[in-house]
């Protein structure tokens, strides 16, 4: 991931910045610049809570290159307490324990690193509560 | 719009093919076509490949098929929608020749994927999921399936034994085909003890890395009798559809939306629903997706295609049999070519030469071929008899 590209996703990956549909209310995580609700263009930025439940998740043996260090690890697709869904790693656990529905909240952790930039990039892992 | 019709196809064998090149595969299939066929005239060719970038580091895939087939100046073209490069050529194949433009067009499928290791070969299949927000946390393809497989199991209830039963049927398929990769039969308890690879699924439940090619000739009904003496097969319809490209954007992750969607205006154009269906080929790049695709296209109830896949619905001699060909389980993935490999098959079973996987009577087939976990979804049906 190049630098700049890093650079741009900060708010969204180090803050939790999403974006809200002026018009309608609608929450979208990533940001965009159009919603497919209303088709409203103009947006607010949310800050997204940092607390929800484990919707699925899986446990990752095969790594890509960027990750091959830290398999076997956990993976989760995550519902945040306003309905937001992300998918991030699941930390600080034993598999085991793991199931739908565990509770969890979001810590800023390092997710790669010795990237072809040269960069760490930070953003958001999920640890059950 | 023109009734279009297939005249010929072709196909190599998928594997891993260290002596053949991208363009190689291409080429044999393309002449494997024209060959069957029996017509040596192609207006136009769309060439479906996913990443020839990122596998080979080759673009302007159109131009150089159209030349080591030796057809320049004809005009050609990459269509690109990830796993459903395949089908979307085809599409465009088909709307080139309906709308009267051209009358005998080529769609081609390629990918040569084992030129690069398996890391470089897991990112570039990641350039399929939203590389941002899923590849960026170390979400691989078997990990995304893996996610929809554990809801699928939490819901309805689907069990470890009844995915394992899908690789067991489309090995068993296979080991008929000579084109495949992997065409010898598996065993439940092979499936079930295989490697992990992401939680529930393992090794056997997941399509191969693949090298091959297939093509697809169509041309106008009109025009087709004195270009082939080949029993002609017609596209009854073709239905597109799109979903979000990431799976968090989903409310419903079993759903496959867009394969619905695809579906559905596949058979509301062909004025058939899916019980018409004789014959059946589905994008299983995992077990779980056999599952949830066939559900999704109406074979089975919501929540049923797991009882399905292991009482024996989906086998040769079914209710609908289901990857007759091996699926992409056993026959192989390689990605740009597995749509028109799909449309490969159900042409020699409409014909009637599928030798030991026909289906008897076969008239009606339906092709199904997504990209991602369901974001680009083709259908395509087929008639015999036209």
């Amino acid at each position: 991931m190049s630098t700049a590209n890093s650079w741009r996703q900060i708010p969204q990956r180090y803050r939790l910045e999403a974006g809200k549909c002026v018009k309608c209310g609608k929450l979208f995580y990533p940001p965009r610049l159009v919603c497919d609700a209303c088709g409203g263009r103009a947006f607010e930025m949310a800050k997204l809570p940092n607390t929800g439940k484990v919707v699925t998740y899986t446990v990752i043996r095969v790594p890509p290159t960027e990750q091959a260090d830290l398999a076997p690890y956990a993976v989760g697709l995550v519902e945040l307490d306003n309905g937001v869904r992300l998918e991030c790693q699941v930390v600080d656990c034993d598999f085991e324990q793991l199931e739908v529905g565990t509770p969890v909240k979001l810590e800023f952790r390092r997710i790669q690193e010795d990237t072809e930039a040269g960069m760490i990039h930070y953003g958001h892992k999920a640890v059950p509560v | 719009m023109r009734d279009v019709v297939i005249i010929g196809v072709g196909t190599t064998k998928f594997g891993e093919l260290w002596e053949s090149s991208l363009r190689d595969l291409a080429v044999e299939a393309a002449l494997k076509a024209i060959d069957d066929a029996g017509c040596d005239r192609i207006d136009s060719l769309w060439v479906g490949c996913m990443s020839c970038g990122l596998f080979n580091g080759q673009e302007h895939l159109g131009a150089l098929v159209a030349d080591y087939l030796g057809r320049t100046p004809m005009p050609a073209c990459r269509v690109e929608s990830a796993c459903a490069s395949g089908g979307m050529a085809l599409r465009a194949a088909w709307m080139e020749v309906a709308c009267g433009q051209s009358d005998v067009v080529m769609a081609l499928g390629v990918e040569k994927m084992t030129d690069v290791s398996g890391g470089k070969a897991t990112y570039a299949l990641a350039a399929a999921s939203d590389r941002e927000h899923e590849a960026f946390h170390g979400v691989t393809f078997p990990g995304l399936y893996a996610l929809i497989a554990v809801d699928h199991m939490h819901r309805y209830g689907t069990t470890r034994e009844q995915l394992a039963d899908v690789s067991v049927k489309n090995h068993e398929h296979g080991s008929h085909n000579q084109y495949a990769q992997y065409p010898h039969k598996v065993t439940r308890e092979q499936v079930m003890s295989s490697t992990m690879v992401a939680d529930p699924l393992r090794v056997l439940d997941c399509s191969p890395i693949s090298d091959g090619a297939s093509a697809v000739i169509v041309a106008a009904l009109d025009e087709s009798r004195s270009l082939t003496k080949n029993a002609l097969v017609k596209i009854a319809a073709i239905g597109a559809a799109t979903d979000s490209l990431s799976l968090h954007q989903r409310k419903d992750l079993c759903e496959f939306a867009a394969t619905i969607e695809a579906g559905e205006r596949a058979f509301k154009t062909a004025k058939l629903s899916p019980s018409d269906i004789d014959v059946a080929e589905v994008h299983d790049c995992f077990t779980i997706s056999e599952i949830c695709v066939t559900e999704a296209l109406g074979f089975f109830e919501r929540g049923r295609g797991g009882p399905a896949a292991s009482d024996g619905a989906t086998r040769l001699g079914g209710k609908i049999p289901v990857n007759t060909s091996g699926g992409l389980k056993s026959k192989g993935h390689p990605v740009g070519a597995t749509g028109i490999a799909q449309v490969y098959m159900l042409t020699k079973q409409l014909r009637g030469e599928a030798g030991p996987v026909q289906v008897k009577n076969a008239r009606r087939a339906l092709a199904q071929n997504m990209g991602g976990t369901g974001s680009s979804n083709v259908v395509t049906i087929l008639e015999s008899g036209s």
